[in-house]
């Protein structure tokens, strides 16, 4: 073991990590909460409970508009907020960070404002088999709109995107490139970076939904050069209704508002209204400030025990889970690309996820259990629903041997 | 007879065969009702056919994917349902939804037959949904109309 990794086994300890999250401590049906259910919301630590406690005790005031000490603190706090996001994903800019509602509206806000400027009939867009609903249900609302075609790139057996077909959908036609950073129901961590690259060469707009990846990889937007990066607070323990648009500043501001109202205006008359700067000029009304203080305390969090660790113990256990499912004869995965977060997608031979899901339950765990708003990729997998665990920083062995315990019973009632 | 304890406990033995076995299951070669059913949550899928005399179901079968309770609910179902009348079919369908919605320690109806087993789903409200979408989608079936979600 070299120095390196030894501070790093120093410094990562689980109980520790686990006494910072209150919810852990509960029962369900009389017995601890395993929570596996992490790609669907994280649970929140102490830290962010408090802030948001303390925002509201001390801080509360509307921002950018009083004159007054309470708004002039709380705007203080909601800007610093957007400047630490700035810095956990290496934005250029302050003005690049748009605070939204999270990753669903994020694409929505590019899909109606960026679409309805520069997408016009016969122009393509192309995303993958493997996105979740959120993003191809607005991509198919925008071609209804522009007339517009939504091109679909192949995905391996193995739950790795078909480069290769990526590539031969790819041309001039082509204005946006949409894909998933980590699938979140497969757990595939794509080449976006390849994939930005490829998609510049043809003059598309890149946008990357990361709602499954900030908090297991280390995001650096300026590096990737991707034109668009979005997230949401509550998959990265933070509170749920605060999430992030990352654009880059230039196309930002050839893009109109996505809606109007207090804000995101300089000034307003029946004869002209001026719209605001960035980031204000899409950020119609009052955000959630809270969500966004509570969102900045949660990025410090995690920094503070660092990404690489968080991931390096995530994979430990998806490692560990994946085995041991493996031993299991009527255990399917679904989703074994070499390059994977810790999502773990599987089903058992004849039970229905939905059964499964209530068994478990029954036990205290809690996983997904569903079509997980990928039903095109799992009807592609020739499934209707999957069961997935995901893991997080708080997550134990101890927990993934609850697991397969519980999957072993559920296996026997059903023999 | 069941004891309380056993009703609780949703994946008992009756729920298991029921969904392992399917009774009614299949398309038939003539029917008179059709209708098919979906769960948005699950992805289940539930296809009823029904031949209806008189207003008497002489038959009811059904075709579809769907977890061990929507399937085992249909299964039941569908034995229960026939030779009813389709006003003793709605009467029945009342006092199924009146059960499986009802608070988990409150009497359950006689009436309801092998179909009081499913009440155990009361202790998963989540899973009623699963529960109900051969009933609605019978109900839709009588009243020619033809797609149910439960969603």
């Amino acid at each position: 073991m070299t120095d390196v990794e030894g501070d790093i086994a120093l410094k990562f300890d689980v109980a520790s990590v686990r006494s910072e999250f209150p919810i852990l401590g509960t029962t369900v049906r009389g017995v601890p909460l395993c929570y596996l259910d992490n790609g669907a919301t994280t649970q929140k630590p102490l830290c962010v409970i408090e802030t948001i406690d303390s925002y509201y005790k001390s801080s509360n005031s509307n921002i950018h508009r009083g004159v007054h000490h309470l708004s002039q603190v709380a705007t203080e706090l909601y800007e610093n907020a957007r400047a630490t996001v700035r810095r956990f994903i290496n934005a250029a800019s302050d003005k690049e960070i748009i605070f939204t509602r999270g990753t669903t509206e994020s694409i929505n806000l590019v899909a109606s404002s960026f679409g309805n400027r520069f997408i016009s009939q016969g122009d393509e867009i192309l995303i993958t088999e493997m996105e979740h609903h959120s993003n191809i249900v607005p991509w198919q609302l925008l071609c209804e709109r522009t007339g517009a075609i939504l091109k679909v790139a192949n995905v391996h057996p193995d739950g790795t995107v078909d480069i290769e077909d990526f590539k031969r959908l790819l041309s001039t036609k082509t204005k946006i490139v949409s894909v998933v950073h980590v699938s979140n129901s497969l757990g595939t961590i794509n080449p976006i970076k390849d994939i930005i690259d490829v998609a510049h060469q043809v003059g598309a707009k890149v946008f990357i939904d990361g709602a499954q990846a900030v908090a297991h990889i280390e995001v650096d937007v300026q590096e990737l050069d991707c034109d668009f990066y979005v997230f949401s607070g509550h998959k990265l323990y933070a509170p749920t209704g605060i999430g992030v648009l990352y654009g880059k500043e230039e196309i930002l501001n050839a893009m109109p508002p996505y809606q109007g109202g207090g804000d995101m205006i300089l000034s307003v008359s029946f004869d002209k209204t001026i719209y605001n700067e960035l980031p204000a000029k899409f950020e119609a009304g009052t955000p959630h400030i809270a969500g966004a203080i509570g969102l900045a305390t949660a990025i410090d969090y995690l920094l503070g025990i660092g990404i690489a660790n968080a991931a390096q113990h995530e994979h430990m256990l998806l490692d560990y889970a994946t085995n041991a499912m493996r031993g299991i004869p009527q255990v399917q995965l679904v989703g074994t690309a070499p390059n994977k977060s810790a999502v773990l997608s599987f089903t058992l031979k004849g039970i229905h996820p939905h059964d499964v899901g209530s068994l478990l339950d029954r036990d205290g765990i809690a996983i997904r259990a569903g079509h997980l708003c990928t039903q095109p990729i799992l009807r592609k997998f020739g499934v209707h629903a999957v069961n997935r665990a995901s893991f997080a920083i708080y997550n134990t062995i101890e927990e993934v041997d609850r697991l397969i315990a519980s999957v072993q019973n559920v296996i026997r009632i059903f023999a | 007879m069941i004891s309380q304890s056993d009703i609780r406990d949703l994946y008992q033995e009756v729920i298991l065969d029921h969904n392992k076995s399917p009774r009614n299951f299949g398309k038939p070669t003539e029917h008179t009702h059709h209708a098919e059913g979906f769960n948005p949550l699950c992805g289940d899928h539930l296809q009823m056919f029904l031949n209806i005399e008189d207003n008497i179901i002489k038959d009811v079968k059904f075709e579809g994917e769907g977890c061990a309770i929507s399937k085992a609910t249909a299964s039941l179902m569908t034995s229960e349902l026939k030779g009813k009348t389709t006003d003793e079919a709605q009467h029945l369908f009342d006092k199924f939804l009146s059960v499986v919605t009802s608070d988990i320690d409150s009497p359950i109806d006689p009436e309801l037959g092998k179909l009081s087993v499913i009440a155990g789903v009361r202790e998963f409200p989540v899973r009623v949904k699963c529960a109900t979408l051969a009933m609605h989608t019978i109900k839709n079936a009588i009243n020619n109309e033809g797609i149910v979600s439960t969603e």
